[in-house]
This record gives C-alpha cells, structure tokens and sequence, in this order.
C-alpha cells in the first residue's frame, strides 16, 4: 500500500477563551485529538453538526492555525511546526476552497492576471509558459479563453465559482481540502459543482478531504468517511460499509436524521434528543453519553478510544 | 376536496434596473384543510414571494401583482379591504414561520414581551383586532388566559421550564429552541394556515429532524394547514401530504407525495429528482442554467432546457391537466405511466 499523502497523529487545537479583562478563563477544545490519514488519489469525507470542529481541523492542517499539540504529517513531512519560509513551500501543495471560491475574487481584477498570480507568486516560469498553463486550467475547469478577459461581475455566479477553483489549481496541489463546497447550492447547480469535482480530480490526480454537513453528498462522493462529535473522530471507515451499517450510536442517529426521498419518514420514527453540548464545556468521559440512548455509568468516566469494530474504527464502549 | 387556499392565475412583477422581472407567471395553487403542502423549485423561482403574496406581504416599492386572486375561505385576499385582512387574517387566520430563527426575534427584549405582544393583538380570545392601537390596554382577565396558552403552547413545543424561559433573552436559546419558539408563535392564533418559509434549513440535521418531526405532529393534532416551501427535496418527502414544484416562476407539477416522487410526470420534476446525490452512483446535472426572469423564455420557460421539447412549447404555456389521484402536471409532453 502506498503511504499516506497526509497523516494525522493526535492533532490538538484549542482555543483560549477570554474573559472580558483579557484573562484567560478555559479553553474551548475545537479540535481535540485526531488522527487520521488520507491516501493519494482518495476523497476521504468529515461530516459532522455545526461546530463539531471539522473546519478547524481542514484550516490547522492548511496551516491557517497552529496546532496546539500533535503532529501533521504531509507527504513524510513534519509541517506542523516548520518555520515560515519553509511552510510556504509547502503552502502550493495544499490548497483549501471555501464555501464560494467565487467570492474570493478581486472585483478590479480581470480573470486573466487573476489566474497568472499564484504562478507570480509560487514558481520562476515566464509570461508565456504562465500564459500556455493558465489556458489549459481555463479549459480544464469548461471556461473559453475570452474569459480572460472579462471582470468577475461579468461571469455568472456558476462561472465565478470556476475561476476560484482554477485559481486554486494552477499551483498544481496534491492534496485540496473543500470547506463545505456545496452548501446552500439548488441541488440541479450542485450535481453540476460535483461532477466538476469529480472530473478535476481525474485530470489533476487530485487527493480530496472533503468537509460538509451533508450526508448524502458525501456519501455520493467519498470512498472513506470520518464522523466527528465535539472535536473527536467518532468512527472512521469505508462509506458504503458506515452507511450500510453505522456502529457509532451518534452516527445511527446522524444517518437516521437525513430525510430520504422513498425511504420510511424519520418523523415517525426519529429518537435522538436534545442538541449537541457547548464545546467550551465537553461532557466527562465519552462526549456523546448526554445524548446516547446506550450511556451507562462507564461513559462518564472513561472515554473511549478508536478502536478497530468491523473493518473500520470507531469510539465507544458498546458498540 | 374542499378548499381553504386557492391561488388563480397569479401574477406578480418586480421594477429591475433592466425592466420588470415576471416573478410568478400565472401561478395556481390549493390547500385543503388540515393538508401539509410542499413548495419546491430552486433558488429564484419564486417560491418565497408567493409564500409574501399570500401573506399580503410583498415589498411594497418594486412588487406589482399584475392580476389573478389569492382566495382564503373563500374570500380574494387581494380585493379586501386591507384593513380586514389585517384584523383577521395576517397573523391570526394565516400565520408564518421565517427561514432564520437567528434574527427573527429583537435581541434586546425578553421572549416573554415579544410573545405577550404577539397575544395582545392576535390572540385567538381577542375580538375584533384587540386593543385599539391608540389606547393599547390589554384587558387583565384576557392577559391571564392568554399566559396560560401561552405556557401551554411553549410545552406542547417541548421548551424545557416554560416559565422560566419566558424570562430569557432570544440570544440565550439555541437555533432549534428558537425555531420552536416561531412554532409555537404561529400556532397561538390558532391559525388555518401556518405558511412555513424553509424553517429549517438553517438548522443541522437531527436538529431539523426533532423540528420537522414536531411540526407534523402538532399541525395534524390540530388540524392546521401548512404550505411548506422548502429547496431539500429529502424534507419535503418528509413532511408533506403533497407536493407543487415551480420553476422560474411557473408551477410545473402538484402531486401528492408518493405520486410526485414516485411517478414524475414533468420532465422538470424528473430532472430535478435525477439531481439528487445517491449513493456512489452517477452524478446528473440539468444542462443549461436557470433563464432570467426579465426576458423568460416563451411558452413553457423549462423549454430551453427541455430534452422533449417541441415548438408547442415555445409558443404556449400548457394547460393544466389532471392524471389519476389528484396528479395535476402542466406540460404539453407528459411522461405518464413509467416510475422514476
């Protein structure tokens, strides 16, 4: 088996929380001990509720926040804890898409400088050869050349979209993680995002981590899927196998919380209560016990680590 | 079926820099008593300004409504006098649950004063639009029992220690309590209609599954009827008792739920169903992007992006017609007798 392209080993960040006089009066745990690893070529999915710390986790890795403990392993190699020079060589290799990739264009510039400024930035090539690489990731992303030069506000939002992600690819990366890239899209508009997806990630041998609170996107698109729950993996396995079969009590109710079209109606028989706990304040022991319908007296004191259960892992005592 | 809400020929326009926008083009739609209706269509294709439509509520400077009626047991909203229809009908007969929990309540008043004001001019108990907006008493005896439903109605919605939470702040509740709040806003009048704006998209999953799984159990214990506009073709399976799918301002397809998701008769509906992600399977877009509403299409305006569209198309909107079971498509090729 080939080596991981990136590797997890109890990735730490927290954040310090401040009282109104600037003293520090606890920690909020986004990101609390994670390790994992994504193989090349792979799309690996992390799902999980609203402030689970799934973006902390894709931004700490990008190297927009500093671990707080732990070690981020990307192609063999430290990059946790490099100095600055030497991470922003690293920086073109790993690339993050957020929610709109069109909303981080400048308006005053045309597309054509938009996409030739990374390649200023990152590598020596001349204006030709920057010129000849920036066509063919035109093409590659379905844009004609005339775009070049057009302003932002005179392509479609659809359009936009493509050239933040051009831009995003013309530093060839090996490994992009996409924040949430279709959430608040129509679904007709989202099929279409995700085919573009699919179809970059063949031509530039693209490996994904690929966030989003959507199931059934992620399910369309990942081979492997990580659950978080209050800054933890929970489970961690292949999709179809997770979703066949979840063993994690909070990834039953996450998968039985997706309404289906032509499946039984979760209103008839959905059980979880109650709503996830503030993270400024985790739960002792196992975190999801203040909800898990198997909670007993052990949760509380003991937390359960990832253990292997069915050709995949996952953290609970009795699962 | 008897009707409570029935929409004909609906047309409204808003003024754009580059001309009118013909938002609803002719729209029909019903809500029988105590029937959950879902609103489906993509972003734009007027599903919210219908949902303001019926409200009486359009943005006063661009919108126009350019003819049809919205008739409400009975009555055409749209030629009442406006003060009636304020008195009793917005708010009280027809009530609305908004899209944003988060800033659907004032920050600086308690949730307490913000329901009682709600209660002071629309309660069910109040006769004739409540106090007089001059004088502004609100009769002690009618306060008493209007609290009383008030710390009934914030149970029924399951608000842990309903007295206490009167007392709080809206920043002190999550998004899930605070859309259990509207819930149970809309339901104090003791509407006929609860128009419900994709309540919970802004929602997480299990947060939305506990709130959709409330909101049907309430309004069949109370037989209310909802018109339900959503985006997520999964929670309107969820929900609904049937279902109208709009494109840019058209309505294609009103089904009931079973029928509209298990026999499609639109190609529209088809495709937008095709869209859905499933599991590892192939991904299906629908070719082409949605048409502006200033220049629509002619005709049918799904035309353009049709796969069997004629010249038919181009030049007349179909009629409505009818299938078996109360299967209502309007397309000059419908694809009838095949499953999805």
């Amino acid at each position: 088996m080939t080596p991981p392209l990136l590797e997890l080993a109890d990735l730490v960040r927290h954040f310090p929380l401040r009282n109104a006089f600037g003293h520090r009066v606890g920690w909020l745990r986004a990101v609390d001990g994670v390790s994992l690893a994504v193989h090349p070529g792979e799309t690996l999915g992390l799902v999980g509720e609203s402030g689970c710390g799934k973006s902390t986790l894709g931004k700490t890795v990008m190297g927009i926040y500093t671990p707080t403990a732990g070690d981020i392993r990307f192609a063999g190699r430290e990059i946790g804890r490099l100095a600055k020079r030497e991470r922003r060589a690293v920086a073109k290799d790993l690339q993050y898409v957020y929610q709109d990739p069109g909303a981080s264009l400048d308006p005053r510039w045309k597309v054509g400088p938009l996409l030739h400024e990374p390649l200023r930035i990152h590598t020596r090539l001349s204006r030709a050869e920057r010129e000849r690489e920036v066509r063919a990731i035109l093409a590659a992303v379905g844009l004609p050349d005339a775009h070049l030069d057009l302003y932002p506000h005179e392509l479609s939002g659809g359009q936009q979209r493509r050239v933040g992600l051009a831009r995003i690819l013309t530093l060839r990366p090996r490994l992009v993680i996409l924040d949430e890239p279709t959430s608040g899209l129509d679904v007709s508009v989202q099929a279409s995002v995700l085919k573009l997806f699919r179809s970059l990630q063949e031509t530039f041998a693209l490996t994904y981590v690929f966030i989003s609170h959507d199931l059934s996107v992620v399910r369309a698109m990942c081979a492997r899927i990580a659950v978080m729950y209050l800054g933890k993996i929970v489970e961690l396995g292949d999709t179809a196998a997770v979703f066949e079969k979840p063993r994690h009590p909070y990834t039953q109710s996450l998968l039985a919380a997706v309404p289906l079209i032509g499946a039984r109606r979760i209103s008839q028989d959905f059980r979880l209560e109650g709503e996830p706990p503030n993270p400024r304040d985790v739960p002792s022991g196992c975190r999801f016990r203040t909800r898990c319908p198997l909670a007993q007296a052990r949760c509380a004191e003991e937390e359960p680590a990832l253990r292997p259960l069915d050709g995949r892992t996952v953290a609970c005592h009795f699962a | 079926m008897a009707e409570l809400l029935a929409v004909r020929g609906l047309r409204v326009e808003f003024a754009t820099d580059r001309g009118p926008a013909q938002v609803l083009d002719a729209i029909n739609l019903d809500v029988g008593p105590g029937e959950v209706v879902g609103l489906v269509g993509e972003s734009g294709c007027g599903k919210t300004t219908l949902a303001r439509a019926i409200l009486g509520v359009l943005p006063e400077g661009p919108a126009r409504i350019r003819g049809g009626e919205v008739r409400f047991k009975g009555t055409d909203l749209l030629r009442e006098d406006p003060a009636t229809v304020n008195d009793r009908v917005r708010g009280r007969a027809i009530t609305f649950i908004p899209q944003d929990p988060f800033t659907s309540f004032s920050p600086v008043f308690s949730v307490e004063t913000q329901i009682m004001d709600l209660m002071k001019w629309k309660s069910p108990r109040a006769t004739n639009g409540g106090p007089s907006p001059l004088l502004g008493r609100y009769p002690a005896a009618r306060y008493r029992a209007d609290r009383e439903a008030v710390l009934a109605t914030l149970r029924d919605v399951q608000i842990p220690e309903p007295a206490r939470a009167l007392r709080r702040l809206p920043h002190e509740f999550s998004g899930g309590q605070r859309q259990r709040l509207m819930i149970a806003m809309a339901l104090l009048p003791r509407p006929d209609l609860i128009i419900a704006d994709e309540p919970t998209t802004a929602l997480d999953v299990t947060i939305q599954a506990q709130i959709l799984k409330l909101l049907r159990a309430l309004v069949k214990e109370r037989g209310v009827s909802v018109l339900f506009t959503t985006h997520d073709l999964g929670t309107a399976h969820e929900i609904c008792d049937r279902v109208v799918v709009m494109y840019a301002g058209q309505e294609m397809e009103a089904a009931p739920t079973e029928a509209f998701f298990g026999r499609p008769a639109h190609p529209y509906t088809r495709s937008l169903l095709a869209s859905v992600p499933s599991a590892g399977g192939e991904i299906r877009d629908i070719p082409g992007e949605v048409p502006s509403l200033v220049a629509p299409p002619s005709g049918c305006r799904f035309h353009p992006r049709c796969e069997y569209a004629t010249a038919e198309c181009r030049e007349v909107r179909p009629a409505p017609s009818m299938l078996a079971g109360g299967h209502g498509v309007r397309c000059h090729h419908p694809i009838v007798g095949a499953d999805a």
